[in-house]
């Protein structure tokens, strides 16, 4: 049974379309890269396999069911999203922010019980954000943030875990974290993970498979040493590049293949 | 009880944490209530008025004179009451509008909800348009209140924060436009009434009658209670709408019920006693910086702060210049026009 089916998936906000003609489904415990050129529709695709966004063309079916027409409590229930950014006005602490993550499983009116709060527990060793438990969100760091955020969707226990950019303002070695945190999820838990990024190293080293996107159609889908070759980067980033292979792995690495000497 | 209040906020709010305080923020609000009832240009008895009222009390010396008694049933009484729902209910409308707009400088008064309901409240009061309190003022007042809210969440747009400088400008525009409204009726209109009608714009709990006190008990309770089972959602939705969304909440369907519900707790209060202001601002902020943002606390400590807090710029506005009366907002304008600067200028020096 795959998780989602997406389905000649077509979007527009306006005129152009964002994304046209996708098809690919999702299975359990995948780690998946969707990668691409400012512009070509990924973040507008995360945005639909949320079921934010309304398809004008195709269907994305969660468990066989059109996601948008769920019950957004539905959806919280099974996928949780790790925003690039957090914009809150009043000064939560962390620990209050990963009890949020509980929200779809609670009622109107109830309070959080001890199972809830032993989830929290749970994800807060598991991200390393124990010590920042009573600190506001606000003041910290970019990567301690992350964490944090990361942790309030594993608090939702999700089957499907939608990330934005999850280390677009981070360090390598927090970018590292970060990544080998969902790594973790991914393999001891059999969380399936979707990462918008534009670190097409990054996406090689951690992924399993990797979606590379084109001006809203899909340009190649599949293992990362099939889809990251020379020939399709400068088809899609219109850029010369070499591949190299990494030392450990053999997963392929991406080089710009400049000339300045 | 320093302790007690201050407990830090990455601790759980729980059932029993919100019970302890609303315990204790209620025998704050008695006791003030009861400085209240004995503060004033005559001088009530305490020991008489104990035996009076309570029959636990009867080994107390004393009688109360018919006037005497008069005075606390028909005077002080309601008015402390109304004192009491009256800043409950603008300090919970205050809660609600900062957790929509997402800025903690929102409130009634400074939006100019209050100033519009107002329209609605003097035409009621100048023309007897729909008749007496019954019927007529409060849906007038009601109808005031919803209008403003439509131009400033019209203003505000979907989906969004509202800035610091939308919000003051949108505020000052809306008040503006209804004060001049406002000034309109008042010179087209019969001069035996004007003197009340000014009264009652600066904010006069004077009004307090029983319907005055059925009517805001009933929309603060029940919208209270309603707005209580979107608490944890109000935190969610303070944090950004799409995330909100993302946490499984029916952001649209929220927004609308938390605005109307507080809509028609803002109308109703400001029906009962005119225009006063920044209540719904000073509450919440203080009870912030106590227990922390959680609105599953936050609400129902604005309840019992907000009343007291009347309560007691009430007993200041009768007493400071006695044996005649300030408006009560007069008294608010004064504590919270400048604690709202205070709070601006901190807010810009953040954002900078």
């Amino acid at each position: 049974m795959k998780l989602m089916n997406v389905d000649n998936l077509g979007f527009r906000y306006g005129d152009p379309w964002v994304l046209r003609h996708l098809d690919f489904t999702i299975a359990g415990k995948e780690f998946i890269g969707v990668l691409g050129p400012n512009g070509s529709g990924k973040s507008t695709l995360l945005r639909l396999l949320d079921g934010l966004l309304t398809p004008q063309e195709g269907r994305v079916l969660l468990d066989g069911i059109p996601v948008h027409t769920l019950k957004r409590r539905e959806v919280a229930r099974r996928i949780a999203v790790v925003p690039q950014h957090y914009s809150g006005i009043f000064a939560f602490s962390a620990r209050e922010i990963v009890l949020m993550g509980r929200s779809p499983h609670l009622r109107n009116w109830s309070f959080e019980e001890e199972r809830d709060y032993a989830v929290v527990q749970r994800v807060m060793e598991q991200t390393d954000t124990l010590d920042l438990a009573a600190r506001p969100l606000d003041q910290l760091s970019g990567g301690e943030r992350q964490r944090v955020l990361i942790a309030r969707a594993l608090a939702q226990e999700p089957q499907l875990l939608l990330l934005d950019e999850p280390t677009a303002f981070l360090d390598i070695r927090h970018q590292v974290e970060i990544l080998s945190l969902l790594k973790a999820c991914n393999r001891n838990e059999g969380l399936t993970v979707v990462a918008v990024t534009h670190d097409i190293n990054l996406a090689s080293l951690y992924c399993d498979r990797i979606i590379l996107l084109d001006r809203g159609v899909m340009h190649d889908d599949g293992l990362p040493e099939a889809v990251l070759t020379a020939e399709n980067i400068e088809a899609v980033y219109g850029t010369p590049v070499l591949t190299i292979r990494h030392e450990l792995t053999g997963r392929p690495v991406v080089a710009p293949r400049t000339e300045l000497w | 009880m320093g302790a007690f209040l201050f407990q830090p906020s990455y601790l759980a709010v729980t059932p029993a944490r919100v019970v302890r305080l609303s315990i204790l923020l209620c025998l704050l609000l008695i006791v003030v209530a009861f400085v209240s009832l004995f503060t004033g240009t005559a001088d009530i008895p305490v020991r008489a008025t104990l035996r009076e009222f309570f029959p636990w009390a009867s080994f107390l010396s004393g009688t109360l004179t018919e006037a005497e008694t008069s005075i606390i049933m028909s005077i002080r009484l309601p008015r402390i009451l109304l004192a009491a729902l009256v800043g409950a209910s603008l300090s919970v409308a205050g809660v609600v509008f900062q957790a929509l707009l997402r800025n903690p400088l929102a409130d009634p008064y400074i939006l100019g909800i209050s100033a519009g309901s107002a329209v609605g409240a003097v035409l009621g009061i100048l023309f007897g348009a729909a008749g007496t309190w019954g019927l007529g003022m409060p849906g007038m007042a009601f109808l005031g209140a919803l209008a403003a809210i439509l131009i400033v969440f019209g203003i505000a747009g979907r989906g969004k924060t509202m800035e610091n400088n939308t919000l003051l400008l949108t505020g000052v525009m809306v008040n503006a436009f209804f004060n001049a409204f406002i000034l309109f009726v008042f010179t087209i209109s019969d001069h035996a009434q004007l003197q009340r009608a000014l009264n009652w714009i600066m904010g006069d709990l004077s009004l307090a009658d029983e319907q005055a006190l059925l009517y805001t008990s009933v929309f603060l309770l029940a919208g209270t209670g309603f707005i209580y089972a979107f608490a944890r959602s109000m935190n969610i939705l303070v944090t950004g709408e799409e995330t909100a969304q993302q946490l499984g909440v029916a952001v649209g369907k929220t927004k609308i019920a938390l605005l109307a519900a507080a809509a028609l707790i803002t109308a109703a209060a400001v029906a009962a006693s005119g225009t006063i202001g920044f209540v719904g601002l000073i509450i919440p902020h203080i009870i912030r910086l106590l227990v922390g943002p959680d609105h599953r606390i936050l609400l129902p400590a604005a309840f019992f702060l907000g009343g007291t807090f009347l309560i007691g710029a009430d007993t200041l506005a009768r007493s400071l210049v006695a044996p005649a009366e300030l408006p009560v907002g007069v008294i608010t304008a004064l504590c919270g026009a400048p604690y709202f600067l205070l709070l601006l200028r901190r807010s810009l020096r953040a954002s900078s």
